[in-house]
């Protein structure tokens, strides 16, 4: 018997070992679920798959009594709009301060204790702020998703700007490349698919900020609604619309995935140096 | 062409290099060794630009050398000295955009196709015709190399630095490599500057050996003393015996 570090599992254990935890978690809920149910037809806490199916069938597909939209992917279309425009002018930001500031020790040696304290704001606590100086349109969300994620993205650019070989600046150097030509032609092109790796890891923070402000002052939007119906513990549609958001963000972090992999077969293939 | 003149390094006690002076004529081909830590890469960057010396002169053209790598120093590294992002094709229309004034460093129109056919006949004459689409980490060691010393002479350097380019190199194609730089190093009229941990090939490659090592040593103090150039013999009149003498001096019995 091999040790217990040296065991690794094969193809089809390791699939198994994946699904497990998923399909145990769904045994469980549902075991509970009738339980409840079978004591308390009424109760709301464990809804059945039908009640949750019924809720998203009421949501996505039949117009709404009151405005006539179909309201599931009215909130869909907002927050994606949302956090799509948060995060874009996010990474915007993020990368030129960061290409900037890892580059230029001039400008470093401006902004780097800046950016460190800005880091430290909590953004929650921006929120009111963003809300008395921008209102309570669509402007103070997509602001509040910005400056969140924005000084880690400038800090992970900053710090993998300074990780590029010294060596590759000298050698552009040495065949008369200027500042701009080395930050354009040199640096950019390598950080791209590190931005995009910043963008993936900043996208649960960005889905934070989201709902926050959604949940705080809002029409419409996956977390208004969430936060709205919580008043009558319709549970019935919480949980779909969670599972929804954390396929969403699933769905975003593959696709950027493989973005960077389709754009940067340099990086993706290991070709770091 | 190239002078020092009582030239000192030091980082704060750390004495590396004491009293080195010389000269250097235009078309010269030096190789340098030493035990790790001598100071002869300190030197090499001393001449590339990226350190400058504590006290005395370092020359060109009876110039202080700038403190900043410019086209007329070309340097390739034992490794990074190519674009990870770029393939073997774009590596080399890189270095002909850098050698134009433009802010991005890219080609367009005209000039990028009259670039495109350049690069292609100079990595033809190096032996990379047939891997021009492909990236630095698909290329073995050598050809990553022969790509690094392309890339370098497209800036037109009349200075050439080479930090143990081939150190890395299984000994095969250590020998191609050897021929490559001879044959560049005429072709070009070019003054070269190698750095080596391999006495041999320091023995036969160029026309200039120097020997980096402590004339003084205090062993209480290892770093009071820095390095000095002990050897400095033209290449091809060198004897057996002062191969083992110059060996035995780098690698003190017991230790190597």
């Amino acid at each position: 018997m091999k040790r217990l570090i040296n065991q690794t599992p094969g193809a089809a254990l390791n699939l198994m070992l994946g699904l497990l935890p998923f399909a145990l978690l769904l045994l469980v809920y549902i075991a509970g679920s009738e339980l409840r149910l079978e004591l308390n037809p009424n109760d709301k806490l464990l809804p059945s798959f039908t009640q949750m199916g019924a809720a998203i069938q009421r949501m996505a597909f039949e117009p709404s009594k009151r405005t006539g939209e179909y309201l599931f992917w009215v909130d869909t279309a907002s927050s994606l709009t949302r956090l799509a425009l948060g995060v874009a002018i996010a990474a915007v930001i993020g990368l030129l301060l960061g290409i900037l500031t890892g580059a230029l020790p001039l400008i470093r040696a401006g902004l780097s204790p800046l950016l460190t304290v800005v880091s430290l704001v909590p953004p929650l606590a921006l929120l009111p702020i963003l809300f008395i100086v921008f209102g309570l349109g669509e402007l103070s969300k997509v602001v509040l998703i910005a400056i969140g994620i924005t000084p880690f993205i400038a800090r992970d650019i900053q710090r993998r700007t300074e990780e590029i070989p010294a060596e590759q600046l000298v050698k552009a150097q040495t065949l008369g490349a200027s500042t701009s030509q080395i930050l354009i032609r040199v640096l950019l092109p390598q950080l791209m698919p590190k931005l995009i790796d910043a963008v993936r890891l900043s996208l649960g923070a960005g889905w934070l900020f989201l709902i926050a402000a959604e949940a705080i002052a809002s029409t419409d939007g996956l977390g208004y609604r969430i936060f709205l119906v919580r008043r009558y513990l319709s549970m019935d549609l919480i949980l779909p619309y969670v599972a929804w958001i954390t396929l969403l963000a699933f769905l975003l972090d593959i696709a950027l995935a493989w973005l960077s992999r389709r754009l940067f077969p340099w990086h993706a293939q290991g070709g770091r140096r | 062409m190239i002078e020092a003149r009582n030239l000192w390094k030091r980082y704060g006690d750390n004495v590396v290099l004491e009293r080195i002076n010389m000269t250097v004529a235009e078309g010269e081909f030096i190789t340098m060794v030493g035990t790790s830590g001598c100071g002869k890469s300190t030197f090499l960057k001393m001449l590339l630009g990226t350190e400058s010396p504590s006290s005395g002169e370092l020359l060109l053209d009876g110039k202080p050398i700038p403190a900043e790598p410019g086209p007329d120093r070309g340097i390739v590294f034992q490794q990074y000295s190519v674009f990870p992002h770029m393939t073997v094709l774009q590596n080399v229309m890189a270095a002909k955009a850098f050698a134009r004034n433009g802010i991005s460093g890219y080609l367009f129109g005209n000039a990028r196709i009259r670039a495109r056919e350049e690069a292609r006949t100079l990595l033809e004459q190096v032996g990379l015709g047939h891997a021009l689409e492909r990236y630095p980490h698909e290329l073995s060691g050598g050809m990553k190399q022969r790509l690094a010393l392309a890339q370098a002479l497209l800036g037109r350097p009349r200075i050439l630095l080479l930090d143990e380019p081939f150190g890395a190199l299984d000994p095969g194609i250590r020998a191609d490599m050897h021929e490559l730089v001879l044959e560049l190093w005429r072709e070009h009229q070019l003054t070269v500057f190698m750095v080596t941990h391999d006495l041999k090939e320091g023995f036969y490659l160029g026309t200039r050996l120097w020997v980096f090592d402590k004339l003084r040593a205090d062993p209480q103090a290892p770093n009071a003393y820095g390095a000095s150039i002990t050897y400095d013999l033209p290449v091809g009149k060198l004897d057996r015996a002062t191969y083992e003498e110059i060996d035995d001096n780098l690698r003190p019995v017991g230790n190597g």
